[in-house]
């Protein structure tokens, strides 16, 4: 069995979190990268399903997908892929995508092989807490967590989306798209704080991290960091032989962000 | 089920960050759609700036060309800056002024919503940004030309396939980056609630005056109501008067591309299957693993995978009807209304000029069908010649 979302951050207290597009720039390329950021110590793996139309992602993760669709990745394809990876690695993996390609795959066939495959969570971003009705019977009946997001604009929303949260909570720690940025301008600690007023579950922090530094000052002010265009960048730069210089960079930022633990 | 539901179809599928903004603007349109102050100064705008009411003009040679049912014409082409658009972009920004937002964005296909934000835009003295497919702006190069001549910054999209589609999901991206001080203004009944709701208001104007221009001069309902259909404002907005009138046929017309049954069509109520895309549950074509599929049409303002939710809506329950016309007899159409009464329609309204052709001589003399001329085709000559393989320097 894999260990649940809530063991991991029990045990690590501050989790690195990195995201990778699967396919991208093949399959097994993916699996590949599953155990060498696990090694890396990478607490939970990011999953992206390819979308043809990712409208929450900036120009490094739509070229990612771009990619991997490119290469012909199928969603049957992915569930193949984590079959493998289950073999050998137990590491908690979310699944990233877009609310179309499950609707389309088929909600209840999908979620039944997230179950079957272990996928821990899944991050929706263009369902809404107001819309969430449309995948959360199947993510109880599957015993899949649906990840709630929490953004700079959500301010008197906070309270209601982390009451409800399971998992964790993925902070957007700025307005836009993903990628890479120099600062993060939001007040951070006082959406944490508010979340902490009414749930227990952990929430991470996202968007623009790249350096250690980010991610350290991140982690310090809440349970951890999630990286995803940073990563898909050294995948875009470096292709088949991207295995060794992500499981450093990994390394390096899951270091910065377990100094953070007090 | 959640808030702007059409029968399965519609919602709210936006992320987290544009939530609190879509509250807002469904909270100021729900205050401002029954404040009289703001109808009034809508209706005064339509009037006075828009050249409203748009004119429903007997098209006689036509009719007996044909030699079947009698055929108006919806003059929308005769609208300031050309097109129904207009009528939405209006509603809008006057929203959009009374929330006390100076910056506003808009997707574009075509180039006739494009043109008309950034006109109203520089009437209401707003900063205007528009995105339009880089295909888009090469077969549209005039209404480039002319947004920017109106003060506006056309942004040419290069992701995806460089068409509406692609126009959207980056105004959508560029509002989540601007939220606090930009107003999107969506150009057709789509986009996550309250939007398809809204547009179809500010659209329904062209319904209630068709309705009030047959009463008088012919005393009765028409028959059968035709409009083009993209993602569906002007149809919508020629429909929604005429939907508790069961004797009314509601024919909307899809742009079939190379034919529906090639991989070159927009023909999304013939070929789409259900999914959530652009905000809204609806039809979209797409593959099996829900990727949207790269659509085609001849002309830029149909070339959308989509189609508005109440239009899905009201294909399910059957109370309109979804035909498609194809780039050849849409071309035909064009020339022919051209040659047959000196109307140059866009090649949009040329889709529902095509099927009238072809429904016309099946009915009787005594009956009565609408076209709805959403634009005006002097946009569409050069992209035409060149169609027809005519080389002109424009």
């Amino acid at each position: 069995m894999t260990k649940s979302i809530k063991e991991v951050f029990a045990e690590k207290k501050k989790v690195f979190i990195p995201f990778i597009t699967a396919g991208d720039p093949n399959l097994d390329i993916t699996e590949q990268l599953i155990y060498a950021m696990e090694k890396a110590g990478a607490g939970i793996i990011e999953i992206g399903i390819p979308f043809s139309d990712p409208i929450a992602e900036g120009l490094v993760i739509q070229a990612a997908d771009a990619r991997a669709l490119q290469a012909g990745t199928k969603i049957d394809g992915i569930f193949a892929m984590l079959k493998k990876v289950r073999k050998n690695s137990q590491v908690p993996i979310v699944f990233l995508t877009y609310i179309n390609p499950i609707y389309r795959y088929g909600r209840d066939k999908f979620f039944k092989h997230c179950q079957e495959t272990q996928v821990n969570g899944v991050i929706v971003p263009d369902v809404p807490f107001e819309e969430k009705a449309i995948i959360a019977d199947y993510c109880t009946k599957y015993g899949v967590e649906p990840i709630s997001l929490i953004a700079p604009t959500s301010e008197q929303r906070i309270k209601m989306l982390a009451k409800e949260a399971k998992g964790y909570i993925y902070i957007v720690s700025s307005l836009g798209v993903t990628g890479v940025r120099k600062n993060i301008s939001t007040n951070i600690s006082a959406i944490v704080q508010q979340i902490k007023e009414v749930t227990d579950v952990p929430a991470a922090v996202g968007f623009g991290i790249a350096t250690p530094e980010q991610a350290g000052s991140m982690a310090k002010i809440s349970d951890g960091a999630i990286v995803g265009s940073a990563i898909v960048k050294i995948v875009a730069q470096f292709g088949e032989n991207c295995i060794q210089p992500v499981a450093e960079y990994t390394k390096k930022m899951c270091e910065a962000v377990t100094k953070t633990i007090k | 089920m959640t808030k702007g539901r059409y029968g399965t179809h519609g919602g709210q599928f936006v992320p987290e960050t544009l939530m609190n903004a879509v509250i807002e603007l469904e909270g100021a349109y729900e205050k401002y759609k029954k404040d009289p102050e703001f109808l009034k100064e809508l209706h005064t705008l339509y009037r006075d700036y828009a050249n409203r009411p748009s004119m429903l003009y007997y098209a006689e040679r036509m009719t007996k060309d044909l030699g079947g049912a009698k055929i108006y014409l919806k003059r929308e082409d005769l609208n300031h800056t050309g097109a129904h658009k207009i009528n939405n972009v209006l509603g809008q920004c006057l929203l959009a002024k009374k929330m006390g937002k100076k910056r506003i964005i808009a997707e574009t296909g075509a180039g006739q919503h494009g043109v008309a934000a950034a006109t109203v835009a520089a009437l209401m003295g707003m900063e205007c940004r528009v995105y339009m497919g880089k295909v888009d702006t090469e077969r549209q190069a005039l209404n480039v030309y002319r947004m920017q001549l109106l003060g506006a910054e056309v942004v040419p999209v290069t992701s995806g396939t460089m068409t509406l589609k692609d126009a959207v999901n980056e105004a959508l991206r560029e509002w989540t980056e601007r939220v606090l001080d930009t107003f999107y203004v969506i150009g057709s009944v789509m986009g996550p609630h309250p939007y398809p709701e809204m547009v179809r208001d500010f659209q329904k104007v062209i319904g209630e005056e068709v309705k009030g221009q047959l009463q008088e001069k012919e005393g009765k309902l028409p028959d059968a109501v035709l409009a083009c259909v993209g993602g569906g404002s002007n149809a919508m907005g020629l429909f929604y008067d005429f939907i508790p009138d069961k004797s009314v046929k509601l024919i909307g017309v899809e742009a079939a591309g190379r034919g529906v049954n090639t991989d070159r069509t927009a023909a999304t109520i013939a070929r789409g299957t259900p999914g959530v895309f652009h905000g809204m549950e609806s039809y979209f074509l797409q593959d099996g693993d829900g990727q949207i599929a790269p659509v085609y049409s001849i002309s830029a303002g149909l070339d959308y995978p989509g189609i508005g939710p109440e239009h899905a809506y009201l294909h399910d329950i059957g109370r309109a009807q979804y035909v498609a016309a194809t780039d050849d007899e849409s071309v035909a159409a064009f020339e022919y209304l051209s040659k047959m009464e000196g109307i140059i329609p866009a090649i949009e309204s040329s889709h529902a000029v095509a099927y009238a052709m072809k429904l016309a001589p099946t009915m009787r003399k005594d009956q009565i069908i609408v076209i709805n001329i959403s634009g005006r085709g002097d946009k569409d000559v050069a992209a035409i010649a060149r169609y027809k393989g005519v080389d002109i320097h424009d």
